[in-house]
C-alpha cells in the first residue's frame, strides 16, 4: 500500500489548521501557507510520476477493503488535475504575499485557501460517490467564506447569490446520491459502475439519478443554463481570490461530470452525450456573446470561463479518446491560461485602480512586461498558435470531425474566433489606447505578484510548444476515460483482495 | 409508510422550492433548509425502510441476515445533517449581513454586483455615464 494518494489531502488539511493554529500571529500566515502550497505541488507531482509509471494507484482508507470502505483512486485524470490545483494553490498563495489586506488574513485568508485546496483535491481522489459530495461540501464553504470576508456589500450580495445556488446544486447532487443507493446499494464509484451495467430491469431510473447528477455538476462548472450565480458573484472577490475560483471551482464540477458519465453513467450513452453535446454548444456560445457585450475587465472574463467550460464538455459529449484526452488537455490549458489572466486583471487594478475598460489604457507603454503576459495568456484563451489554446482547440475539433459531428467542430471554431474579438477588445482597450488620465494606484504590486504571472505565461507558452510532450499523459488519462476497465480492476480487483 | 414519507419528500420539496423563489431573504433561507431536509428524508426512503429488524449480526454468523435495515442511510443522512447545518448557519449569518448592508431583505434589491442597467429597464438605478 502506498501513501502517495493521501498526500494531497493530507498536507493542505494540515497546512489549514497550523495556519488556524497560527491565526493570532498574522506574520506566520503566508509562510507556513507557502510551505504547504509547497509541500502540496510536491506531493501532487509525486504522485502525478507514481500513477504515470505505475497505473492507477488506490488506497483503501481505514484499511476497509473496497466496496465497503471508502477509497482514493488516482488515475491519470485525477493525478493532473490535482498536480494543476496544486500548482494554482502555489501560484494564489505566493500572488497574496503583498496584495491581501491585513484584515483578510486575521481573519484566516491563507487557512481557509488551504481548507479550498483541500475540498478540491479530495473531489480530484475520491473514489466513492458521498465523499465526493463531502469534498464538494469542503470546498463550496471554503469558497463561501473567502468570497465573503473582508468584504462590503457587494461581496455580500454576491455571497448570497453563490451560497444559494450552489446550495441548490448541492441538494441535486445529494439526492442524485440517494437514489442511486437506494437503487445500486453501494457507494463506491467503481462499484456503481459495474451494479448500474449490470442492472437489467430498469435503466430509466438510473438515467433519472444520472440528470440529477447533471444538473449538480453542471451548477458547479457553470454549463448552459445553470451559470448565472457565476458572472454575478467571481467578479467581487479580490484578484488571487478570483483567480483560483476562476481556475479551479468550475473545473472540479466538469471532473466530476467527466468521471460520473465516463464510469458510472454509460447505460445510456446515446442520450446523455446527445443532450451534453447541445448543452456544450449553448454554453460556448452564450459565455461569448456575453463576454462581447461587457465592458468591465473581471466580468469579461468570468463569461469567458464559461464559454470555455462548453469545450470541455464537448469532450465529454464526443466520448472518443480523442476527445476525452483533449477535455483534459484544455481543462489544463485553461486552467493556466484562465488564472494568469485573472492575475493579470489583478495587477491591472492595482496600478489603475480600476476593472473598466473606459477608464483604463496606456499600459502597453507604461509595463510591456504585464502587456507580454497578458497577450500570451489571451492569445492561448482565443488558440493562437503556437501557445496551449491552439493545441487544445486543435485537439477538440479533430475530435468532432473524426466522429462526424461537423455542427460541434463549427461552433468551436466561431467561438474561438469570438474569443480572439473579445480579448482584442482588451488588448486595445487596456494596453494599447492612451491612458484616459485619472487613474488611481493602488499600492505598489511587490515582486512577489510578478512571479507567478511569469511562471503561467511562460507555462503557456511552454505547453503550446511542447504541446506533443504535454499531450502525452493526457492520452493516457484519455484512453482510460474511456475504457474504464482498468480503474474498475485496479478498485475492485486488485490486490487487496 | 413509504407512501406517506414519499409524499412527505414531495412536500418538502415544493415548499423549499416556493419559498427559494420568493423575493424575501428569510424566506429563502428557511426554504433552503426545507430543501436540505427533504433531501436527508429522500435518502432514507430511496434506500429502503425496514422495521424491527437492527442491522445486528447474530451469534455465530459473520454475514447480516437478510431483510435486515439497512444503517449506511442513517450514516449519510447524519453527515449530510452536519453539512447542512454549518451551511444553514452560514447562510443565515450572511443573510443578515446582506440585510445589514443593503438595508432592505428584498432580493430584488441586491443589484450593485450586477452592470449598470441598460436605461430602458430600469431609470432608478445608479446612472453611470
Amino acid at each position: 500500500m502506498t501513501v502517495l494518494p493521501v498526500l494531497p489531502v493530507v498536507v493542505p488539511l494540515a497546512t489549514a489548521i497550523a495556519g488556524l493554529l497560527l491565526l493570532s500571529r498574522p506574520r506566520w500566515q503566508a509562510p507556513v501557507a507557502f510551505a504547504g502550497a509547497t509541500g502540496l505541488l510536491a506531493s501532487a507531482v509525486g504522485l502525478l510520476a507514481r500513477t504515470w509509471r505505475e497505473g492507477i494507484q488506490v488506497v483503501e482508507v481505514g484499511g476497509w477493503p473496497a466496496p465497503f470502505g471508502i477509497v482514493l483512486v488516482s488515475d491519470m485524470l485525477s493525478a493532473v488535475m490535482v498536480t494543476v490545483a496544486a500548482a494554482v494553490g502555489l501560484a494564489a498563495t505566493v500572488y497574496s504575499f503583498r496584495v491581501v489586506d491585513a484584515g483578510r488574513i486575521g481573519a484566516g485568508y491563507y487557512a481557509l485557501i488551504h481548507v479550498l485546496l483541500l475540498g478540491v483535491c479530495g473531489a480530484f481522489l475520491s473514489g466513492d460517490i458521498f465523499n465526493l459530495y463531502v469534498w464538494f461540501e469542503v470546498m463550496l464553504m471554503a469558497s463561501f467564506v473567502l468570497l465573503v470576508i473582508g468584504g462590503e456589500r457587494p461581496q455580500f450580495e454576491a455571497g448570497l447569490k453563490y451560497v444559494a445556488l450552489n446550495l441548490l446544486g448541492s441538494v441535486a447532487f445529494l439526492s442524485g446520491v440517494g437514489l442511486l443507493y437506494g437503487a445500486a446499494g453501494t457507494l463506491n464509484m467503481a462499484d456503481l459502475a459495474v451494479r448500474v451495467g449490470q442492472a437489467d430491469g430498469d435503466a430509466r431510473y438510473f438515467t433519472v439519478a444520472a440528470m440529477l447528477f447533471l444538473v449538480a455538476f453542471g451548477l458547479k462548472a457553470a454549463v448552459f443554463p445553470l451559470y448565472f450565480w457565476l458572472p454575478a458573484s467571481y467578479h467581487t472577490a479580490p484578484a488571487p481570490v478570483a483567480a483560483l475560483f476562476a481556475g479551479l471551482l468550475t473545473k472540479v464540477g466538469v471532473y466530476s461530470l467527466l468521471r460520473v458519465f465516463t464510469l458510472i453513467f454509460t447505460q445510456d450513452a446515446g442520450y446523455t452525450q446527445e443532450l451534453l453535446l447541445w448543452i456544450s454548444a449553448a454554453t460556448m456560445v452564450s459565455g461569448v456573446l456575453g463576454a462581447a457585450a461587457h465592458q468591465d475587465m473581471k466580468r469579461i472574463l468570468s463569461f469567458h470561463i464559461i464559454s470555455q467550460i462548453g469545450y470541455m464538455t464537448m469532450g465529454l459529449a464526443l466520448a472518443t479518446p480523442l476527445a476525452l484526452g483533449g477535455a483534459l488537455f484544455y481543462m489544463v490549458h485553461n486552467i493556466v491560461a484562465k488564472t494568469n489572466l485573472f492575475f493579470i486583471a489583478g495587477v491591472v487594478r492595482r496600478l489603475r485602480g480600476s476593472y473598466e475598460l473606459k477608464d483604463l489604457g496606456g499600459l502597453g507603454r507604461a509595463h510591456p512586461w504585464l502587456a507580454a503576459a497578458f497577450f500570451v495568456s489571451a492569445f492561448s484563451l482565443a488558440g493562437v498558435p503556437p501557445l496551449s489554446g491552439f493545441f487544445a482547440k486543435f485537439i477538440m475539433v479533430r475530435a468532432a470531425i473524426e466522429t462526424r459531428e461537423y455542427g460541434a467542430a463549427a461552433v468551436m471554431l466561431g467561438v474561438g474566433l469570438l474569443t480572439l474579438f473579445s480579448m482584442v477588445k482588451i488588448w486595445t482597450e487596456v494596453f494599447l489606447k492612451p491612458s484616459p488620465g485619472g487613474a488611481v494606484s493602488e499600492g505598489a504590486v511587490g515582486a512577489a505578484a510578478w512571479v507567478p504571472v511569469v511562471a503561467f505565461a511562460l507555462l503557456a507558452i511552454g505547453m503550446g510548444v511542447g504541446a506533443e510532450w504535454w499531450w502525452r499523459p493526457m492520452e493516457l488519462a484519455g484512453q482510460q476515460l474511456f475504457d474504464r476497465t482498468g480503474y474498475l480492476e485496479a478498485v475492485l480487483g486488485g490486490g487487496s483482495r | 409508510m413509504e407512501l406517506v414519507l414519499a409524499v412527505t419528500v414531495g412536500w418538502l420539496y415544493a415548499c423549499g422550492l416556493y419559498l427559494l423563489l420568493r423575493r424575501t431573504l428569510a424566506q429563502v433561507v428557511i426554504g433552503l433548509a426545507l430543501l436540505t431536509n427533504g433531501t436527508n428524508l429522500l435518502i432514507f426512503v430511496a434506500a429502503g425502510l425496514v422495521r424491527g429488524e437492527p442491522p445486528l449480526i447474530g451469534e455465530g454468523e459473520v454475514v447480516l441476515a437478510e431483510g435486515t435495515a439497512d444503517p449506511l442511510p442513517q450514516a449519510l443522512i447524519l453527515t449530510a445533517i452536519v453539512i447542512g447545518f454549518a451551511i444553514q448557519a452560514f447562510a443565515m449569518a450572511l443573510a443578515y449581513r446582506v440585510y445589514r448592508s443593503v438595508g432592505s431583505d428584498d432580493i430584488d434589491a441586491l443589484t450593485t454586483t450586477e452592470p449598470p442597467p441598460p436605461p430602458v429597464v430600469m431609470q432608478a438605478e445608479e446612472g453611470e455615464a
